[in-house]
Order: structure tokens, then sequence, then C-alpha cells
């Protein structure tokens, strides 16, 4: 679901602050760029309250950041709701025994990892990212943690792009985003 | 300088903030004796030490940019830049920022590699902090002062959870001040 009060001044603000740039990584993407929210000290705060306010005694004791960009929103949110923050990282920069999940590219193949005991079975999860498309990488983020034997209770993206179904992707686990791009 | 020697000697948080850092040898390559943050951020309570200690260092001196250098100046940056009411800025490997970036190359071991950062993220005169997990030779660090500064930017502290030996002893990068919470340890413990 988006956020339900799509009237809030700070879902305004906060949809307004991201830049889209044209063609990039290459021709006909219409990159959704969520640096400059993080350039608006009041816009980046609101980010995080809203999904602080969601998720503030819900029991989560794990949020899991998809690297890179999740791992600007995920610690701030981890912090606030008294949780650990676990990157799940491109293959070999994770030192230490790890677990890996391939998903699928629309070229080839990609790999997400994550730490041995990281998470303890039955541990409440979320992930985060920045933003959901396809959902690919999402599901393998919660495969990992699925295979560690925590429960992922949600996850949680600033921008969805619906067109693209990634929320049909995530193996029927709940999908909250602030923004919708279409 | 290290935080004991300036103003939190003794300070418990300190030793637990260097005792929640895994040790792993011989990553990525046979004779490094990786420091890996990954069990801070696991531990809540060392975790938020780590933030509070750098937020209390900078929420009163004017600083409206912290930068924070990929990937895991990603995970204390933001954090401290909420706190003080900065903005983050984030400093990029090639090719990942979208729109006009200028770039710093900078030296490793073996080659050369490259820093990025957004045409337009800082204003002239800004007063910055760079944050990143741990500082070894500074040539990163040193890449993203230049970044900062090409945009006009003041860089007022390097700061970093981690100094390797390297850098103890020096209280400055570049003519920049360096500020860093604790040693790497050589010998992991039980845990």
């Amino acid at each position: 679901m988006s956020a339900c009060r799509d009237d809030d001044p700070r879902i305004i603000g906060i949809k307004s602050k991201i830049r889209v740039v044209p063609n990039f990584p290459k021709p006909g993407i219409m990159f959704q760029d969520i640096t400059t929210l993080l350039l608006d000290p009041k816009a980046f705060k609101d980010t995080i309250d809203l999904f602080v306010e969601r998720y503030k005694g819900k029991n989560i004791s794990v949020v899991a950041g998809i690297e890179a960009r999740g791992f600007i929103f995920g610690p701030p949110i981890a912090l606030a709701i008294g949780a650990k923050f676990v990157p799940l990282r491109k293959p070999r920069k994770l030192p230490g025994e790890v677990i890996s999940e391939k998903y699928i590219l629309e070229y080839g193949t990609d790999c997400l990892e994550m730490h041995v005991g990281a998470v303890e079975p039955g541990e409440r999860a979320l992930v985060v990212d920045d933003l959901i498309a396809t959902g690919g990488t999402l599901c393998a983020a919660m495969n990992l943690l699925e295979r560690a034997e925590a429960e992922v209770v949600e996850c949680a993206c600033v921008i969805e792009l619906p067109d693209l179904k990634g929320r049909d992707r995530l193996k029927g686990k709940p999908l909250y985003v602030l923004v919708e791009s279409h | 300088m290290f935080a004991a020697e300036n103003g939190l000697k003794g300070d418990p948080r300190l030793l637990a903030i260097s005792e929640a850092i895994r040790v792993i040898p011989n990553f990525p390559k046979p004779g490094i004796m990786f420091q890996d943050i990954t069990t801070l951020l696991m531990n809540h309570k060392v975790f938020k030490d780590t933030i509070d200690i750098f937020v209390d260092r900078y929420r009163d001196m004017d600083i409206s940019v912290v930068a924070g250098i990929e990937a895991r100046g990603f995970m204390f940056g933001p954090p401290i830049a909420l706190a003080i009411g900065a903005k983050f800025v984030p400093l990029r490997k090639p090719r990942k920022l979208p729109g006009e970036v200028i770039s710093e190359a900078y030296e490793l071991e073996y080659g050369t590699d490259c820093l990025e950062m957004h045409v337009g993220a800082v204003e002239p005169g800004e007063r910055a902090v760079v944050i990143d997990d741990l500082v070894a030779t500074g040539g990163t660090l040193s890449a993203a002062i230049r970044l900062l500064e090409r945009m006009e930017a003041e860089v007022v502290e390097c700061a970093c959870v981690i100094g390797l030996p390297e850098v103890k002893g020096q209280h400055r990068l570049n003519g920049k001040p360096l500020y860093v919470l604790v040693e790497p340890r050589q010998v992991d413990h039980c845990r």
C-alpha cells in the first residue's frame, strides 16, 4: 500500500524533492534520484519519521537494508525503533561467512549476500530500499532473511514504480511505500 | 586525533565500540586484518552510542553538510546528518550518481579509483564533515576533501569510527582535522 494519507503535507514535500533524471543509467529509463531528498534535512527527516511511526512498537528487531541506497534509509529507521541494522550486499563485500541469493536482472543475474548469524530464527524483520521496481532485489532480500528463519514483516521503500508490478513478486508479503511514480 | 585523547578518555562507550567490531583475518586478501563494523551495527546500543558521540561533537559546530563515502559511510553519515539538521551528501564510486557530477581520482595500492559528487550538492561556504567507517592511508578521505573543496565548501573535520596505525599521531589529514573513535584490534574476542 502507499502511505495512507496522500494529502499528508510531508508526503507532498517528499515527492517534490525526488529528482527524475531521464535516460539514466541507459536510454528510456527515468531514474528516480533520491539524493536531492537527502539534501533537504526536513524532507529527509520526514521520510524517516513516516517509517518510524509505522514500525515503532511492532516488535521489529531487524532492519535489513539493500546496498547501497538502502544503507541510507535503513540505519536511521533501525536506530529509532531499537532494531539492529543488517546490510545486504553485493558479492564479496561482506567478510566472513555469508549466505548468497541469486536474482534475475533484465540481462543476466546478480547476487545478494547476508552474514551468517546476522539474524536469529524468529526475529521480525523489515527490508528497506529506496525504490521497488520489478521486485527482484527485494525478493532476494526476503529469501535471505527467510533462509535464516527470520520473519519478514514488511518491505518498505520510499518510491514504487507500480507499473512494474514489483508488489506482486513479494511472496505475499506486504509492501509499504511513501510515493508512487508512473 | 583519537576521541580518548580529546575529552572522552575513559568513556566506557569507546571500549564497547571497540569490542563490538569483529576482526576477520586475511580479508580481502592475505595479511589484512579486516575491521568488520557490521557486528557493531547489530548491537543497537553500541551503534546508537557511536552516532551519539559524533552528534555531540558536531551539533554546535554549525555544520550544514555531512558527506559519507560509499558504502559504509552511508551507514554512519545519515543518522549524524539527521540529528544535527545537516544535509547528507553521498560520495560514490563512478557512474552511480545520475546527472552532473565532479570526479576525483585517488591512488590505490595497485592502480587508481575515483570518487564522485553531484554538482550542486553543496554551496560555497558550507561547513562540511566527511564520514567513513575507517581511515587507513587516508587516500579516499583526501579525495573526498578535494571534491568538497572544489565546490568551495569548507571541510571542518573528517570523522571515522576506526583509525589505522598509519594515522595515529596525525591529528590532521591534508591539513584537515581527523577525529577517530577507536584503533583497530588485532585479535578477535570470542563472541
